[in-house]
């Protein structure tokens, strides 16, 4: 008899353990829902005043973390009155994104303000998002932005992050092997030219023209972005196989097949194999976003004064010479309790003038607020001057115009996803019939 | 009844400390929460995930739609890495590390302890610092460790994280650098037990030393050989730490390196898609537990005379 008792409380009290941890995670929402938390970081905003503020930040781009140190530290002396103490965490790539998921699905754990790559963001705005709206930050500026660079970081009118550039992508030549080969890269103005360049620069030097990513989206998505294709259509649909696509694949693995370029080393332009082998020389050109140049001065300095920024070549004679590529947006959490100070401080180090300016200076950004692009300020020397030449911005400014859009779209991180591990690699390494491969591969996604 | 709960609230809090009734459950009590907060509910929750569409304020149900979803390449393509690296680890850490533990045991090895010591290391290392070293030795450039290593050899640069065989081939390496001097501790305390007159007796009928090794200590191994035999299946179908750190993240081309459980990573969080997630990690359950129960019984671990 006793030990039915017993037995009966034990279970009882296991079963009431269980259910206290489900009405916790049932509450979860609640506690985190925009009118709870907006009340008390009004007040804690105000009450902060004069001790500093903390605000954390994750990051994947130990740059991105360098840069608002920085501007913490211009802030503070702007701002004696509502110092902030700035903490930046730089994770991995993929280890940010799926900590800061998990911290916003879970309600706890979030930092206040943090980076989201532009393939992820859908993931983040999927459901009720868990991010501060930064209309109020963005709708005073917003005559002054790049408009287009603002939407992919929408939802339903809301913009949830602001990004750090427009992403323009250019070609950058290493000049002294085009000089081995003897070809004039102002002669390359299409991508039939780049190729006939290409098999000279290989007949000469034994050196491959350009690497080819594998296992990322940069060497392709610009290529089709140019033609006005994209991996999904305006309404969200997926194009990816598109006779345009089918056509650019099959032109990137020509040059693969020619060995006129080489898959890159490592996989992708990201590797540390992919710096090393660069940095020694290890192709004649690579074409990527303006980002990228940070890549260059902090991991290969020995190409320093040797590389060259022109426009990428078009698909024809006046075609488009550049398109918007990647993007980070910077992000405040709904968990943040310092949510106002943050995005006082957001809109200071992004949106305004002097940050514009910063971002070009420090990071080497073509900033998305555009009435700074003809400010002399970006005309002065700095680090990225020193390693490319003064003309970056003169080059920049020529293709103003030409820098077509990208779509994003809730199945962006599916396609993605699906581009970077199995379409290009099928096709850059494995050789197989451009056609075939992203016809599968773009309905899978359909399907999913 | 109404006796015993009198008792129990009577005002002397001794009696209730002391009473052989009680007790037991206050001992037990510990391991009975930690069994339920992180071991039924996380379970629980799973069953109930993997039917649901899991959004920040908006999950809902959507019944099996989750499992219907599950069956596409790449779920069998992780299926199919998983089980072939479980199979390789246990072709190689199983008799590898038996062979070496009989040699470490022999009166005759010299420097013993050295050899016991250097092949325990690796086991020490974080998979995380291993992944990484790995992941450069096996670089695809010609300078890169192993492709000098062989070029010395004459033999060609390979891509050894590219393809599927090779990629397979370094998660295999990698597992035995770092596993085999645990298996051979297991295999040493195993020989340990075996009665050194055994061996006596069967060198005065006159045994060789291999009808010593197949007649005496390979079959006095077995109650070892299932211990690590069943520890290897369950480190090979959960295996993903690995291929995260060969590969710089869960994202080896063509899936060459996608393991079940890095499926549901991929899924559930990279993907953000909890449901999905839930339901491949309840099949991988399932897979556990059959596989378990059959192994169990073809050992004839459910007889109780032992």
């Amino acid at each position: 008899m006793r030990n039915t008792t017993f037995k009966v409380l034990t279970v009882a009290m296991a079963s009431m353990l269980a259910l206290t941890a489900c009405s916790k995670s049932d509450s979860k929402p609640a506690a985190s829902s925009p009118a709870e938390t907006n009340s008390p970081s009004a007040t804690a905003g105000t009450t902060a005043a004069g001790k500093p503020t903390k605000i954390v930040f994750w990051t994947f781009q130990e740059l991105h973390s360098k840069y608002y140190q920085g501007m913490a530290e211009k802030w503070n002396k702007l701002h004696p009155d509502k110092p902030i103490e700035f903490e930046g965490n730089v994770y991995p790539y993929d280890d940010l994104h799926n900590k800061l998921l998990v911290a916003l699905q879970t309600g706890v754990g979030a930092p206040d303000m943090a980076d989201i790559e532009i393939t992820k963001f859908a993931n983040y705005l999927k459901g009720t998002p868990q991010l501060a709206p930064l209309n109020d930050i963005i709708e005073p500026e917003i005559n002054n932005l790049v408009k287009s660079r603002l939407d992919i970081y929408a939802k339903d009118g809301k913009y949830y992050g602001i990004d750090y550039h427009v992403g323009a992508s250019v070609i950058y030549y290493n000049k002294e092997i085009l000089d081995k080969a003897g070809v004039n890269p102002d002669n390359i103005k299409t991508w039939d030219d780049f190729k006939t360049a290409g098999k000279t620069v290989l007949e000469k030097t034994g050196i491959p023209m350009t690497t080819v990513e594998a296992t990322e989206q940069w060497s392709m998505w610009p290529l089709i972005a140019q033609q006005d294709s994209d991996l999904l259509g305006k309404d969200g649909s997926v194009t990816l196989d598109n006779e345009k696509n089918i056509k650019t694949m099959t032109y990137l693995q020509n040059l693969v097949k020619e060995k006129i370029a080489v898959p890159a080393p490592g996989g992708f332009h990201h590797a540390e194999e992919y710096y090393a082998f660069m940095n020694k020389g290890g192709a004649a050109s690579i074409w990527m976003p303006m980002w990228y140049m940070g890549r260059f001065t902090d991991y290969m300095p020995d190409l320093k004064g040797k590389i060259i920024i022109r426009p990428m070549p078009a698909w024809e004679p006046g075609g488009a010479r550049s398109a918007g590529m990647g993007g980070t947006g910077t992000v405040v959490t709904q968990q943040s309790k310092v949510q106002d100070v943050t995005k006082q401080f957001l809109a200071y180090a992004k949106l305004s003038k002097e940050g514009a300016i910063e971002i070009w200076k420090q990071l080497g950004f073509d900033p998305i607020r555009s009435d700074v692009w003809n400010d002399p300020a970006l005309k002065e020397k700095n680090k990225f001057t020193d390693y490319f030449g003064d003309n970056i911005f003169d080059t920049l400014n020529t293709v103003k115009d030409e820098i077509k859009p990208v779509n994003i779209g809730e199945k962006t991180p599916a396609v993605i996803d699906a581009v970077k591990r199995t379409a290009e690699f099928k096709i850059i390494n494995d050789l197989e019939d451009p056609a075939k491969v992203l016809k599968e591969v773009a309905d899978e996604v359909r399907n999913q | 009844m109404s006796v015993t709960t009198a008792k129990a609230n009577a005002p002397k809090r001794t009696s209730f400390l002391y009473s052989k009734t009680i007790a037991p459950y206050v001992f037990v009590l510990p391991f009975l929460i930690t069994f339920f907060v992180f071991f039924a509910y996380p379970v629980l929750s799973t069953i109930q995930m993997s039917f649901q569409e899991v959004l920040p304020g908006a999950t809902k149900y959507i019944g099996l739609r989750n499992y219907e979803k599950l069956f596409n390449t790449h779920f069998y393509r992780a299926i199919y890495n998983s089980f072939i690296y479980t199979i390789l680890t246990l072709v190689v850490l199983i008799p590898l590390p038996l062979v070496f533990a009989v040699f470490l045991n022999s009166k005759m090895m010299i420097f013993k302890n050295f050899f016991r010591s250097t092949l325990f290391v690796p086991a020490l290392v974080s998979v995380v610092v291993a992944g990484t070293i790995f992941r450069m030795m096996f670089g695809e450039l010609e300078n890169s460790f192993i492709n000098s290593l062989l070029g010395v050899f004459g033999v060609d640069k390979m891509k050894w994280l590219g393809s599927a065989k090779f990629g397979m081939l370094t998660l295999v390496l990698l597992a035995t650098w770092r596993w085999l001097g645990v298996n051979i501790i297991y295999f040493l305390s195993g020989l340990q037990n075996i009665p050194a007159e055994l061996y006596e007796s069967a060198e005065i009928d006159g045994a060789t030393t291999w009808t010593k090794f197949t007649r005496i200590t390979v079959p006095l191994l077995k109650p070892v050989t299932i211990y690590v035999l069943t520890i290897s299946v369950f480190g090979g179908l959960s295996m993903f730490i690995e291929s995260y750190m060969l590969w710089s993240g869960n994202r080896s081309p063509n899936d060459i390196g996608l393991t079940m459980v890095g499926y549901i990573y991929q899924q559930g969080i990279e993907q953000n898609n909890f449901g999905m997630g839930s339901a491949i990690g309840l099949v991988l359950l399932a897979f556990m537990l059959l596989l378990n129960m059959l192994q169990l019984k073809i050992f004839g671990l459910f007889n109780k005379e032992d």
